[in-house]
């Protein structure tokens, strides 16, 4: 039995419309298919870890607590973590935007490895199902970075359920990272050399050799905790002569790079936004370029900054701060270079660019901050308290989200085939920026004055900051709910799109909007570098 | 390889011969991930045995050096007649080929029931599984329970993949059966082998680790 | 709403000046990029017909240029604040010490004299304070932001902070290391004295048996006097067999271990002869220490290894 899926007005010939049936979509190796099914997924997951948000900042509200158990708080805020970081964040410009641009802006077919593309996506629902069933049985009450003996012998939560659940999880990111990897190296279109390859792909390709190279590490750390749970003893037990610390460094030398996992193909995104509506090439390219290589390499360098205080060597600590620093020049470098894409450009203000000039603000905002962190002195003070949680969500939130709605409205056409409002794109991009600033930026503030991570009820004098936040966040929270609802509608009622309704450079804009499934009815050949825009002038002095 | 510009292959590809090396680039790169995957268990073993000397040697010595050394001796002779079978196929050999992989696969069968059907069978009848009924006791308990902790998870994760590896070979075999391969392809033969070798590998580590290093005189 | 956090130790003000540094580079930063980005905004939006001219094409000095600036920044930002860390956690060698242990969901301090509190830490301004942490159960935090300090409290072992305060008041304790249910319950308070005042408190909450004091009883009933002899004069004397360490005089001074590391004899160091003796055997001494790991509880080595430093070297006659 097969049943009929609701064609959102696709053109005649499209991937869209090449098989109607729930089979066709279920077992598609067609990439841009699988990353509409990944699409799905995701923004499920983002408001599962919303909503867990949302009933955090809620709790916030009054400083003994609106929500009266402290134990359901902190499950709370243990599965916003893991949600958001490892079926949100890590995922999602990768298999969305990344599996449908890939291969279209290689110039290729599809992936190298389409049946192992489709794998993973089922990976991925899998583990997202076992994730939610141990949140529907009580959830985990470690936080998502599961320190031990915390988790290994005190939690009284469904640990194992959840890091089962992020485990399999893990072999999805794997699995995306490797072909993403293959197929950059192997499916490139005649005459596109690496130095002719768009941002986005170096961007993609940094983040997939993290991804092959850290996940592992996470995938033996969370086996062994898992056995020392279950076993009840284990590696990470200090009573039987096991290390704590080890657990610690264990995760963090996966889940520092996964940050930037989360932020490089962001990166990317932006760094194809901005030349387009600044009509301009990229400033730097090169360096651009070997930056996202540079900081995939120094993010292996840096985990120990996450254990200033947990109790390692002095010497350890000054070697991971100086190199803390080094990870930072990169991306800053990056930010410089964008805003000399800008210079002498022919700016538009669409939904995209409002998006990406919000990136570039919060983004700095956030990166600024880790400077404070990283400086040793002041990260004593500064450490497990809000500045910490502000930092992070200025980065990956204020950056990394507001990058996926970027990249989401910039090739929404292409994606669809429909235009999605324009003004609403804009008031979403500007509400966003409002309401985030408005529930973050009282964070620097309150983590200054000391008020700790992850606490339930806190004492009255943070009252004030806190209420601004919660404030800020049903803000936040409407700008979050305002594009799913005109998206929405643009899939029905939206104008159709033409191949490349911003004029545009890049071989993705070269095939219809939406695409046919085998995206080039014949194989493009590259003859010069990305971002061919002309050169200001002349567009000035010719028209 | 021999020209196979005329053999089918995905439409992605541009020929048979593109396909087939990116498939293997595809397994090189799966096999770094592992190389990770079990690197981070070799560290936190050389970790915990650095601050746990005595207990881990202890534990050393309750393991079965005759059974490892020769498991050790079977994996190596089943990667070197899996490559065996490899090379005659690409002489266009069939029958070779399928002897190999069903030589090599019987050698790894005969690994998994000598490691778990008899030397774990004889370490859990010693009481050497962590827990409270543990053989050693005293102030060495600690670190020789670590130790075999190391030793379950590690030759538990070792056996997982051999399975995965055996069922591999076992569809080899079918496969070439069925007449799939030539001089012309055998991508997946090619695959499967560097998947089995890399196993190999692995106890290549996990065998000093687990039996010579504490063993003492 | 409060807007500042009193300078309540010596070092906080350091530590303000860095932060304050770094929030005016950052001001600076963010002025230049949200400046141009606007200034962009406006003076190329697409409509606009100020003239663009050529593109500079050799880039690469603007770019080395910036690299470089702010690779010197950073470096001068990590020396400033490896500088301060370093500091902060080398106490110095006449601070009073404090002992802290942790548990879900209370923190237990000890004073050498034997007063005890729970979630509160009284200690007299004008003098360095150390604390010497560990926990009996899970990795809990220490943190108090008046005085800009924070560590973590391993189970295991001891970690210390040190601070010196010399403005009298009450001050905000937390526990910064999720620890579970009550983690936002484990607060207390951190309570800096006048000189005069912290005796008082002393007589009045004493019970009347030292930290020392009651470390020599369990050393007894421990058996440690066995090998090391009453008193820990070292063993081999008349009515002990075994040939140890004499104790007298260890705490601070230097001991060479049979791997020829030489270490200083601290809180640590004792407690890991206590617990895993066969991790740091000393040299020229038989290896037969046997470990009490498991046997003695966090409270009762506290009490032991005051008694230990409590003991004075014998003088030569």
């Amino acid at each position: 039995m097969s049943a009929v899926v609701v064609e959102a007005g696709a053109v005649e010939g499209s991937y869209l419309t090449d098989g109607v049936t729930l089979r066709s979509w279920l077992l598609t190796t067609d990439h841009k298919r699988i990353a509409l099914l990944y699409l799905g997924s995701i923004t499920l997951f983002f408001f599962v870890g919303g909503t867990a948000a949302a009933l955090i900042r809620y709790n916030l509200i009054t400083p003994q607590g609106m929500i009266a158990s402290a134990e359901t708080y902190n499950r709370l805020f243990t599965v916003h973590g893991v949600v958001m970081v490892w079926f949100f964040l890590i995922p999602a410009v990768p298999v969305t935007l990344g599996n449908f641009i890939v291969p279209l802006m290689l110039g290729a077919r599809d992936l190298a490895f389409p049946k192992l593309n489709l794998a993973s996506w089922y990976l991925f629902v899998v583990a997202g199902v076992v994730v939610l069933c141990s949140l529907f049985a009580g959830g985990a009450d470690t936080g998502w970075t599961f320190y031990t003996p915390l988790s290994s012998s005190y939690a009284r939560g469904h640990v194992v359920l959840t890091v089962v659940g992020i485990f399999i999880a893990g072999f999805s990111s794997i699995a995306t990272g490797l072909n993403f990897i293959v197929t950059i190296h192997r499916l490139r279109a005649p005459g596109m050399t690496w130095y002719r390859m768009p941002v986005f792909l170096w961007s993609l390709y940094a983040t997939s050799v993290i991804l092959v190279l850290a996940t592992p590490v996470l995938a033996m750390t969370l086996l062994l905790l898992g056995f020392e749970r279950i076993f009840g003893i284990g590696v990470f037990d200090p009573a039987l002569g096991g290390d704590p610390l080890l657990f610690q460094h264990l995760f963090w030398f996966y889940s520092h790079p996964a940050v930037y996992v989360m932020i490089l193909p962001g990166f990317g995104v932006i760094s194809e936004i901005i030349p387009a509506f600044s009509r301009k090439r990229i400033f730097g390219y090169k360096f651009i370029v070997w930056c996202s290589v540079a900081i995939a390499v120094i993010s292996f360098l840096v985990w120990g900054h996450h254990m200033f205080v947990a109790g390692t060597a002095l010497y350890s600590a000054l070697v991971f701060s100086i190199l803390s620093y080094m990870v930072a020049v990169p991306s800053a470098i990056k930010v410089f270079n964008w805003i000399g894409t800008m210079h002498k450009g022919f700016i538009l203000f669409d939904a995209p660019m409002l998006y990406a000039l919000g990136f570039i603000g919060l983004f700095t905002i956030g990166g600024l901050t880790g400077l404070f962190l990283a400086a040793l002195g002041a990260d004593v003070h500064l450490t497990q308290t809000y500045f910490v949680v502000a930092h992070f969500h200025y980065v990956m939130v204020g950056g990394m989200v507001s990058a996926f709605f970027a990249g989401l409205h910039y090739w929404w056409p292409k994606i669809t085939g429909r235009i999605y409002p324009e003004m609403w794109g804009r008031a979403g991009a500007l509400i966003i920026f409002i309401g985030f600033n408005l529930t973050f930026f009282p964070q620097f503030i309150l983590g200054y004055l000391g008020m700790p991570r992850r606490y339930h009820s806190y004492p009255p004098e943070f009252e004030v900051l806190n209420v601004l936040s919660s404030a800020g966040a049903t803000i936040l929270a409407a700008g979050y709910l305002l594009p799913l609802a005109y998206l929405t509608w643009s899939l029905f009622r939206g104008e159709r799109a033409s191949a490349n309704p911003w004029r545009a450079t890049g071989l993705e804009w070269m095939t219809p909007s939406p695409p046919p499934t085998v995206n080039f009815v014949s194989t493009p050949v590259v003859t010069e570098g990305p971002y061919a825009y002309p050169a200001p002038e002349i567009v000035q002095h010719h028209g | 390889m021999a020209d196979a510009s005329y053999l089918p292959h995905e439409f992605q590809y541009s020929s048979a011969r593109h396909q087939a090396e990116t498939a293997i680039a595809g397994m090189w790169l799966f096999l770094a991930t592992e190389m990770l995957f079990f690197g981070a268990l070799f560290l936190s073993w050389i970790y915990s045995r650095h601050w746990n000397q005595a207990g881990f040697d202890a534990g050393a010595q309750q393991t079965n050096l005759t059974i490892g050394t020769v498991n050790t001796a079977i994996l190596l002779a089943s990667s070197f007649v899996y490559s065996a079978g490899l090379a005659f196929i690409e002489i266009g050999n069939k029958r070779r080929l399928i002897q190999c992989c069903a030589v090599a696969w019987m050698l790894g069968f005969a690994f998994l029931i000598l490691k778990f059907g008899v030397e774990w069978h004889g370490d859990f009848h010693k009481h050497l599984f962590p827990g409270s009924h543990f053989a050693i006791t005293g102030p060495l308990s600690g670190g020789a329970q670590l130790f075999f902790i190391f030793y379950f998870v590690g030759t538990a994760l070792h056996g997982l993949h051999m399975i995965g590896g055996l069922i591999l070979v076992g569809w080899i075999i079918l496969r070439a059966r069925r007449d799939e391969f030539s001089p012309g392809y055998y991508t997946p033969v090619a695959a499967v082998g560097l998947y089995w070798s890399f196993v190999d590998v692995v106890w290549i580590v996990l065998y000093p680790l687990i039996y010579l290093v504490g063993r003492g005189p | 709403m409060r807007l500042w956090l009193p300078e309540a130790s010596t070092t906080a003000p350091e530590i303000d000046y860095l932060i304050l540094a770094l929030v005016l580079i950052s001001c600076a930063v963010l002025a230049l990029v949200f400046g141009l980005m606007l200034l962009y905004m406006f003076k190329y939006r697409a409509g606009s017909d100020v003239d663009r001219g050529a593109l500079a094409e050799k880039t690469w000095r603007l770019e080395t240029g910036w690299t470089v600036a702010t690779l010197v920044a950073f470096f001068g930002l990590f020396l400033w604040g490896a500088n301060l860390y370093v500091r902060l956690f080398q106490p110095p060698a006449d601070a009073l010490k404090i002992y802290i242990i942790a548990k879900q969901w209370m923190w237990k301090a000890e004073h050498a004299g034997g007063q005890r509190e729970i979630n509160a830490v009284h200690f007299p301004v004008g003098r360095p304070i150390q604390l010497v942490m560990t926990s009996e159960d899970v990795i809990h935090d220490f943190s108090v932001p008046a005085f800009r300090i924070k560590y973590d409290v391993l189970p295991g072992r001891y970690e210390t902070v040190w601070f010196h305060s010399d403005r009298p008041g009450t001050y905000h304790l937390f526990c910064t290391q999720f620890c579970g249910t009550d983690h936002a319950h484990m607060v207390g308070d951190i309570v800096a004295m006048p000189q005069a005042d912290y005796q008082k408190w002393l007589e009045r909450n004493g019970t009347g048996e030292t930290l020392a004091a009651a470390g020599k009883t369990l050393f007894m009933r421990y058996g440690c006097s066995g090998c090391h002899g009453g008193n820990g004069v070292g063993g081999n004397q008349s009515g002990s067999t075994v040939r140890a360490p004499p104790l007298a005089g260890l705490y601070g001074s230097p001991v060479t271990l049979t791997d020829g590391r030489v270490v200083t004899a601290d809180d640590r160091y004792i407690r890991d002869c206590i617990l895993m003796p066969d991790t740091q055997r000393v040299a020229s001494y038989p290896p037969v220490m046997p470990s009490f790991s498991g046997q003695i509880g966090e409270e009762d080595l506290l009490d032991i290894i005051s008694y230990i430093k409590s003991l004075a070297p014998e003088k030569p006659s």
